[in-house]
């Protein structure tokens, strides 16, 4: 048997100050938002001409008063990324188009564009917020009739540890926030919340099996007994996100890598922070039997 | 929970069974009609573009202020009140009229039964509000009334969107209603979708009007520039002809000048005018004015009563082609902004797709051996479940012939991935149950019983996620949600019964084997 408990004291401090720090990004670094929620537009082109760079895209584009350009190589040598704010010329891609023949010839192949308007990012920002909040919503309201509240708190906490060192790291590393980055951080509450209920599930099965053990011990055996599974399961998924990380293509790289970044933490806070509440709320026999006469 | 009937046995077989059936026929072609349903590419994996486009309702609105301008000095003028200063500002009309007058106007438009302000006993609402502020009375229109007009106006637009896409012809065209002043266009396969967005971005509103005589712009004539040109013309207000009076609309090229012209039949209606305009108007230059600008001003030679003509103005075929498609679908009733667009070629569509595999079979592949390695025998049965589950999320998405996405794909494998924790949990319950107790039958039952509850709370929380999902996201994440949300059903399945079946089979013969797990 592994002592889990043994660090519960460090791993929290570590919880905290990740949080902490987490938060602290959020605040004064803060989010690289992709254009589905600042607006504007992206342009993704493949080059037939192998001698077309970065530096001579963006000198070229540069003299088309375009704002803000961003041009980044994408996945391939030949494939670019070009992004710029919004701008009030509707036929702004046709004369991209227009420019980029002139100069180096017709090699272009416009692959994707996307472009979102002001209005529509907006939008698409506050449903994403909403989208979030509900699902934290939901999942605390389903917790909170399957446990008792103490369980409720470790697992919202673990649940919120999860999103926001997800989104922290997305803010230090400057990665892009875009649609499929909530669909992921979604995904990450449903898994992380899978995970600590599962290990709950058999707290409270100790619990009610056990009057001598104190909560601190029973945690740890509770931790180990469904260890194996929980380090099963989260390779298998591990395995999955890993192979569309590295084959699945550039489109879905953030994506994955936000579903990784969740999976580990999610293990990691079902572990040592929903149940260290559980403890540090000197959760007993008690809690569990009394919920079982009251109902 | 052991005991499979035999009538339960071959249900779970048939089930799967054509389940393999209806997911290979997205491969292959079957003449029968219940099998031969695929699988729709989102636009995201067959390539396409989606556009968002949004009615500016603003010049509706000052329309409709201008026309009821007129009715409300006739509406009054038979009682005898006069309306003074009527302008329209900010999308509200304002006048005064004599102090004595004032509470008589105001109980006309609040009146529920008058013609003048339509009222709707469903919403406890005029169409119109009217105010008074200080000599001033402001009319605008009330928070139903707009709802009104956006409502037809999004109606129309809906309409005449539909007519040109379907003029141009493109391949099964997605074009729905979002909101009250929004419409929502898919294209699928369409790679270039430049002549799509510059024939919705024109409102296409023809009006024929004579070139007024006096050069300066004054009460009733207009200043319009010139499309081709940055000269100017000051127009009559006065509409002879408008788009509404036109039959039909062909490109020509016209033998004489050799050049592209756009011919075109007027109604009844608009011959008879078209006629008399021209009998009276000979040596008068008639103005062509599309969406404000001038085309062309040719000066009437002869009366022409056939109610046909030609309008020329420098087009190449293209853009007569084009001119004369917009005339035929109509005018929009007001202007369409593209607000959201997005486009991806075939090529990488493809590249998606064949991307989206890769990483799904590699998965898949890892998946499988990593539960082998680790269970053995279990490993296989769990493994045998996975790939049926496989067919089965394919086969439900074909029967529902859903909308498979890059980010539907991401969601496969993830099911994938996340499917064998359910007989993870079976199993891992088994192996402890198997310390205190001999009898593999009864270890095996108790095992499956008792890590229920975690199974279908892991369950629900996916599920959860995935609903919402559905709810919130568009497009390709909606198709993320789905293909989560299915597996879910399809993995409790695959693993209660098809699982669940082989185990009992593999247990059932092997009752005193130890260490079988």
């Amino acid at each position: 048997m592994i002592a889990f408990n043994k660090y519960y004291n460090k791993f929290n401090i570590l919880s905290v100050s990740l949080v902490v720090v987490s938060l602290l990004l959020l605040t004064f670094k803060g989010l690289n938002f992709g254009i589905d929620f600042k607006g504007g537009t992206l342009i993704e082109l493949r080059a037939s001409e192998s001698k077309i760079n970065v530096s001579s895209l963006r000198d070229n584009l540069n003299q088309m008063n375009l704002g803000d350009v961003s041009v980044k190589k994408f996945g391939n040598e030949t494939d670019f990324l070009i992004k710029f704010e919004n701008n009030d010329n509707k036929n702004v891609i046709e004369e991209i188009k227009t420019n980029l023949d002139k100069s180096f010839g017709n090699n272009f192949n416009f692959r994707r564009v996307e472009n979102v308007g002001p209005k529509v990012s907006e939008e698409l920002l506050k449903s994403g917020i909403i989208a979030i909040s509900v699902a934290l919503i939901l999942m605390l309201i389903y917790i909170w009739i399957r446990f008792e509240w103490q369980f409720s708190l470790g697992a919202i906490l673990a649940l919120f540890h999860d999103v926001i060192v997800t989104l922290g790291l997305f803010s230090l590393l400057g990665l892009e926030i875009n649609l499929s980055i909530i669909a992921a951080v979604l995904t990450i509450v449903g898994y992380s919340m899978n995970d600590t209920v599962v290990i709950f599930d058999r707290v409270r099965e100790n619990l009610r099996k056990y009057s001598d053990i104190k909560i601190f011990e029973l945690t740890n055996i509770s931790i180990n007994e469904t260890l194996s599974r929980t380090l099963i399961t989260s390779i298998t998924t591990l395995l999955a996100l890993l192979s569309i990380f590295f084959f699945g293509g550039e489109i879905l790289r953030g994506f994955s890598l936000a579903m990784i970044f969740g999976v580990i933490f999610g293990t990691y806070s079902s572990i040592y922070i929903a149940n260290t509440v559980l403890v540090r709320l000197r959760v007993s026999q008690k809690t569990v039997l009394k919920e079982d006469g009251s109902n | 929970m052991l005991y499979f009937s035999k009538l339960r046995i071959v249900f779970v077989s048939l089930i799967s069974l054509i389940f393999i059936l209806i997911a290979s026929s997205n491969l292959f072609k079957f003449s029968n009609d219940l099998l031969n349903k695929k699988i729709n590419l989102g636009l995201d994996l067959q390539g396409g573009s989606y556009l968002l486009l949004e009615i500016d309702n603003s010049p509706v609105v000052e329309q409709k202020l201008q026309n009821l301008t007129i009715t409300i000095k006739n509406y009054f003028k038979e009682k005898n009140i006069r309306i003074n200063n009527l302008k329209i500002s900010n999308q509200e009309l304002s006048f005064t009229v004599d102090n004595q007058f004032k509470q008589t106007v105001l109980d006309e438009f609040n009146d529920e039964e008058s013609n003048l302000n339509p009222y709707y006993p469903r919403f406890k609402s005029h169409q119109l509000n009217i105010e008074e502020k200080n000599d001033l009375l402001i009319v605008n229109y009330s928070k139903q009334g707009l709802v009104e007009l956006k409502t037809s106006s999004q109606d129309q637009a809906l309409e005449i969107v539909r007519r040109r896409i379907d003029e141009i012809g493109t391949n099964e065209p997605n074009i729905l209603k979002r909101g009250n002043d929004r419409i929502l266009v898919e294209l699928p396969g369409l790679d270039d979708p430049m002549r799509i967005k510059s024939l919705l971005g024109k409102t296409a509103n023809l009006t024929f009007r004579f070139v007024a005589s006096n050069t300066e712009d004054s009460f009733g004539t207009e200043k319009l520039k010139y499309e081709d040109s940055s000269e100017e013309s000051v127009v009559s207000k006065r509409i002879i002809l408008s788009g509404d009076n036109l039959l039909d609309a062909q490109p020509r090229m016209n033998n004489e000048t050799n050049e592209t012209v756009v011919s075109f039949t007027l109604d009844r209606v608009g011959a008879k005018r078209f006629g008399k305009a021209t009998s009276t108007g000979i040596g008068k230059q008639l103005a062509i004015v599309l969406d404000g600008k001038i085309i062309s001003a040719p000066v009437i030679r002869d009366t022409i009563a056939s109610g046909s003509g030609q309008i020329s103005g420098g087009f190449t075929f293209q853009s007569a082609t084009d001119l004369a498609l917009l005339l035929r679908s109509g005018a929009l009733p007001a202007p369409l902004n593209i607000i959201e667009e997005r486009t991806v070629g075939p090529d990488l569509g493809q590249d998606s797709i064949n991307a989206g595999m890769i990483a799904l079979a590699i998965g898949f592949a890892l998946v499988i051996l990593f539960i082998f390695i680790k269970y053995k025998i279990f490993g296989l049965i769990t493994n045998i479940a996975l790939i049926i589950n496989l067919f089965l999320l394919i086969g439900v998405l074909t029967i529902f012939e859903a909308t498979l996405t890059l980010p539907g794909i991401a969601g496969i494998i993830l099911t994938v991935g996340m499917a064998v924790d359910a007989n993870v949990l079976i199993f891992e319950r088994i192996k402890e149950e198997l310390k205190d107790e001999k009898n593999n039958l009864i270890a095996f039952d108790s095992g499956y019983t008792k890590s229920r509850t975690a199974i279908l709370d892991a369950n629900i929380t996916t599920l959860i996620a995935a609903i919402i999902l559905f709810f919130m996201g568009s497009g390709p994440i909606k198709g993320f949600s789905l293909t989560l949300g299915i597996g879910i059903f399809t993995t409790l399945f695959s693993v209660y019964f098809i699982a669940r079946l082989l185990t009992v089979l593999y247990v059932a013969k092997n009752k005193q084997k130890e260490g079988l797990i």
